[in-house]
This record gives structure tokens, C-alpha cells and sequence, in this order.
């Protein structure tokens, strides 16, 4: 159910007009939401991020997430993958 | 490994057949500046909580709607993990709240200059909101113009 929370939150945020990302550890909640703009990684629930007490490997996802707001070819909705070079 | 395969039987087919909530239209916010010049906020729904903030209420039928506030000097150890959810292995995020609230990783990167800078407060939510329209309705709006009001750019927003 977090999946759907963020995508909500998110929406609404958008519509206040503050860019978000967000990360979405389902697949097929994300493509029946629909949120403005989403990472899909592949990571179990619980671990959004990967890893505990990995910084690197943290900040490697929390990247990929912000390079889709830099994206200005993108248009919503937005779903990408956690690049699998990075995985 | 991020599918419904993860799940007990009776928590997948509640999955299957829950009537996720279809954004349309999809808002649409277009990145207009540099992140080096944005304000960031997180905004995660593990459920965490600083000392001192009521826990997330378990017992709310649907699910706690309520939001807290976190301030962008709170300690990262000091976040308190209260989701009611049993479908998920929360030893991570009790190991380190930064799996699901990248607060300082977002300071790392202030730090470096990839990011402007950090909002004053950011937001966590409980995720397991199976029933959402109050979260719809009253909090999700009230969470934005929080952030709205402190002219934050980008928002991050991580489940769990």
C-alpha cells in the first residue's frame, strides 16, 4: 500500500507544482496509478534503497531517481527502471 | 525481489484485486531550474517518528492518514519506526531509517552541491492506507501546501 501512498502524495504535490520522483517497488501498482514520475527498483519491500548501512549504494539510487527530474525530454507518465549497469 | 511474489497468499490476492487509485489527469510539475538551485524535500511513508510525536495510530480503520513533520536536523538514529504493516521485513529500516528516509544522504549531496539545498521540515507518512480517501481528500493536500508555503522545487518520495 505504500506504493499507492507515495503516488497520491506525489500527485498532489505536482499539482502544487513541486517536481517529484518517486521510487515504487511495484511494477503494476505504478502502471495502474500512474504517478508523474517513478523509479521502479528491485528491491524487496522494506528496502526501498537497497541496502542498510550502505551509503554508496544508497545514494547510487537516490540518483538514478533525480536524474529522471532532470530529464526535460520525459513526459508523464513517467516509469523507468533502476539502470541494471548499476544493479 | 519487488513483486507480488514476496507476499503471504491471502496478502497477494488482496493485492490483485485492490482497485488501485488511477492518477487522471497526471499532474504534470516540469523541472524549470538546475537541482544544484532546488529545494529538496523527502517525504517517505515507513511510518517513522521522531521522539516525543504520537506514534501512527494502528487501530484507525482504512488506515492513519496523519502525517509528522521532520526537521532537517533531526538525527537519523532517533527516527522511531511505527508501520502497522506485518507484510514486509522492517529489520532494514530498523537497522538504518535511512533505507527509507534518505535524510542524510540528502545532506551528502547538499553537501556536494547536487542538490540546493534541504527543506526545513519533511514528511512521513504511514504507508498502509488501504482505504485513502481522507489522504486524498484532507492530508495529501495539506502535506503539499506545507511544502508549497516553503517554496520547496523537488520532492523525493520513498515507500517501503
Amino acid at each position: 500500500m505504500c506504493n499507492q501512498t507515495v503516488c497520491l502524495v506525489g500527485a498532489e504535490l505536482e499539482r502544487r507544482g513541486i517536481s517529484t520522483v518517486a521510487i515504487q517497488l511495484l511494477r503494476e501498482v505504478a502502471e495502474r496509478m500512474r504517478p508523474p514520475r517513478a523509479l521502479f527498483v528491485p528491491f524487496k519491500h522494506g528496502y526501498p534503497l537497497d541496502k542498510p548501512n550502505d551509503p554508496q549504494r544508497q545514494l547510487a539510487v537516490v540518483e538514478a531517481a533525480l536524474r529522471l527530474l532532470e530529464d526535460t525530454q520525459l513526459t508523464p507518465p513517467v516509469l523507468a527502471e533502476f539502470p541494471a549497469s548499476l544493479d | 525481489m519487488g513483486d507480488l511474489n514476496e507476499f503471504s497468499l491471502p496478502v497477494k490476492l488482496f493485492l490483485k484485486a485492490y482497485p488501485w487509485r488511477k492518477i487522471d489527469p497526471v499532474p504534470w510539475a516540469p523541472q524549470k531550474k538546475p537541482l544544484s538551485e532546488c529545494r529538496l524535500a523527502l517525504v517517505s511513508t515507513a511510518g517513522f517518528i521522531l521522539p516525543g510525536q504520537k506514534p501512527f495510530d494502528k487501530s484507525i480503520r482504512g488506515g492513519d492518514f496523519s502525517f509528522r513533520e521532520v526537521s532537517r536536523d533531526a538525527e537519523v538514529r532517533e527516527l522511531h519506526e511505527s508501520h502497522r504493516s506485518e507484510s514486509f521485513d522492517h529489520a532494514g529500516i530498523h537497522q538504518d531509517p535511512n533505507l527509507a528516509f534518505p535524510l542524510d544522504r540528502a545532506r551528502e549531496l547538499v553537501l556536494r552541491g547536487r542538490i540546493g539545498s534541504l527543506n526545513r521540515r519533511h514528511l512521513s507518512f504511514m504507508g498502509s492506507i488501504t482505504a485513502p480517501g481522507r489522504l486524498i481528500q484532507q492530508t495529501a493536500p495539506a502535506a503539499a501546501q506545507l511544502l508549497a508555503e516553503d517554496a520547496v522545487n523537488v520532492a523525493l518520495l520513498v515507500p517501503v
